[in-house]
């Protein structure tokens, strides 16, 4: 369980013009839910993304399970990292809105051709989850409610056994009662022992999930910690948080 | 996976959810709108025999527009890709059909049904091939470095046809080419009382059944097609979900152009000639019925081609002046009515 599934050192990366993230050091132990913390702005979707490989670290190392997947040792595709065991969920949920639950789901499944090929204790074991899915199989996904499209976009990333799985905001413009189910649901996943690094700006949402924690705040990691112990110290909160939310106001 | 889990697998997804919520049912409208403009023709044409040779010449037409358009809806109505250079690889194909038709003259003049066949067959395996390749390169050469920038791909594939006409006079020169109808496929069979239909429009009436078959069994029901689908909404999150989208866009890109080779071939033979600026003419028509059919929408392509072709052959007959512009004035009624064409699939 000490041993870390994804390490980032040093990472910068810039966008166009726009350097946005300078020098973020982060690790992500195996088993844990790590959240990233931090105000708008502070770079933690960059951190998501350039892991992804959707945009490239410029400078620094990004290590998977030991293996440089990106910056200077070496920057793989998306489709290659994604093969690796990563499986991602944007802060836009990236549902395929044309088309059905069903079809968004069978693209998860990369080796499945058709349903009938995909894990069906997996399926429905998302079903316990998420019963909306099964309810809406054939509609189109676009025609869902938001959190409706969270639950298929999380679903989605969960099809297929994934050994990391990153998360931004999935709480974001949901109701609060739906974002108790989602609790309920990650709390499942976490279960399962899944490594999860969770971008969230909800601090009600990171003290229920989280076990490792990383705060960031203009590009850099500002504090690495567990989670636990910034839930419980309030001075530790307002200095990482509210000295972000300080410097927004 | 076993068949128990395979059984389970298919009981379980869809249980409760067809019966929960309804699935979006196919839109009969547009379809509905070929029959109006065909019972509207009636009266005015007079004659039911005149009546009945022109809509099955005008749905075969437009069976072979479709051919011609397939390939543009793929490459601009699924990967948004304003391609105005998808004329040359119409042009390629239809010069190719007179080279081939020209070396197997003996082929296409013998009257044994067979032979002639064969020698389309060949043709048109000859175009589908080079179209493809010089898709390929084309996309890789002048595509590549523009997509999603629209202007940009309006100037450097106009740019490319140019180029792709004048090089088209340097193999098979200036001058135009006839084409001679194989043999067997000359004349017309007669149906219903005095109606007529020419052989090479049943011919062509088939081919393009397949090939609709052929795109709406890919697009819709294998995983290939969802592939495209969703690469065309969201590129980066198909990229995420582990798969290589730029390799299949290539192969969609070139799959467009083969079927241009195929119309061109087949829409070559169907003139009884060709010209270098065969490309750009079928251009204008072709855009014409993929906006009508709505961008990406290989149905609201079929029915936007059969539109126009029965526009065409009933405004030639009532009104050949009107003829002229009876396509755009088919266009501009059709988005008024549904401004994102008949089935829309992209939000383009």
């Amino acid at each position: 369980m000490s041993s870390n599934l994804l390490t980032l050192a040093g990472v910068h990366t810039h966008i166009g013009a726009y350097h946005i993230l300078h020098g973020v050091d982060l690790v992500v132990p195996t088993g844990q839910v790590t959240m990233l913390l931090g105000r708008n702005g502070a770079g933690k979707t960059t951190t998501l993304r350039t892991i992804m490989g959707l945009w490239a670290a410029s400078q620094g190392e990004v290590r998977f399970d030991g293996r440089a997947i990106g910056g200077t040792a070496g920057q793989r595709a998306t489709p290659e990292i994604a093969q690796l065991g990563i499986a991602y969920v944007p802060e836009n949920m990236g549902i395929f809105s044309d088309l059905t639950v069903r079809e968004n789901l069978l693209l998860a499944a990369r080796n499945a051709r058709t349903v009938e090929q995909m894990d069906t204790a997996r399926l429905e074991w998302l079903f316990g989850l998420f019963p909306a899915l099964k309810k809406f199989w054939l509609y189109p996904a676009g025609k869902l409610s938001g959190g409706q499209k969270q639950m298929l976009a999380i679903a989605r990333a969960m099809v297929e056994e994934q050994r990391l799985l990153l998360i931004d905001e999935p709480s974001k413009g949901l109701a609060p009662a739906i974002v108790q189910n989602l609790i309920a649901a990650l709390r499942e996943l976490k279960r399962t022992q899944t490594t999860v690094l969770l971008v969230e700006q909800n601090f009600g949402v990171a003290k229920a999930l989280g076990d490792t924690v990383a705060v960031m705040d203009d590009g850099r990691v500002v504090h690495h910690g567990e989670m636990a112990e910034l839930a419980d110290d309030e001075a530790l909160q307002h200095r990482f948080l509210g000295l972000s939310l300080g410097a927004h106001q | 996976m076993t068949t128990t889990a395979a059984a389970t697998a298919a009981s379980v997804a869809p249980a409760g959810a067809s019966a929960a919520v309804p699935k979006a049912g196919f839109d009969l409208l547009p379809l509905a709108l070929v029959a109006l403009l065909a019972l509207l023709g009636w009266p005015l044409i007079g004659s039911t025999s005149t009546w009945l040779t022109l809509t099955v010449a005008g749905l075969s037409m437009g069976m072979i527009i479709f051919i011609i358009a397939s390939g543009l809806t793929l490459v601009f109505g699924l990967m948004d890709v304003l391609n105005f250079g998808h004329g040359v690889f119409i042009a390629l194909g239809a010069y190719i059909a007179t080279s081939v038709f020209a070396g197997m003259a003996d082929w296409t003049g013998s009257a044994q049904l067979w032979r002639n066949l064969a020698a389309i067959g060949v043709t048109v395996l000859l175009a589908v091939l080079a179209a493809a390749a010089v898709g390929w390169a084309f996309e890789r050469v002048l595509v590549r470095p523009v997509y999603g920038q629209h202007l940009k791909q309006i100037l450097i594939t106009m740019g490319g046809m140019i180029i792709g006409e004048e090089l088209i006079k340097v193999v098979w020169g200036a001058t135009p080419i006839t084409v001679e109808m194989p043999e067997a496929l000359r004349g017309v069979i007669a149906f219903g009382g005095d109606a007529v239909v020419e052989k090479y429009r049943v011919l062509a009436t088939l081919i393009g059944a397949v090939v609709l078959g052929a795109m709406l069994f890919t697009l819709n029901r294998t995983k290939l097609g969802l592939l495209i689908r969703a690469g065309v909404q969201d590129r980066e999150m198909v990229e995420s979900l582990g798969y290589r989208i730029r390799r299949l866009f290539v192969g969609v890109f070139v799959a467009g152009s083969a079927l241009a080779g195929l119309g061109g071939a087949l829409w070559g033979i169907y003139q009884h000639g060709v010209v270098p600026q065969i490309g750009a003419h079928v251009n204008v028509l072709i855009f014409i019925v993929i906006i009508i059919g709505g961008l990406g929408s290989t149905t609201g392509c079929f029915v936007g081609a059969l539109l126009v072709g029965l526009m065409a052959n009933y405004t030639g007959f009532l009104a050949p002046k009107v003829a002229m512009f009876s396509n755009i004035g088919l266009m501009v009624a059709i988005l008024l009515w549904r401004p994102q064409g008949l089935y829309p699939v992209t939000n383009r």
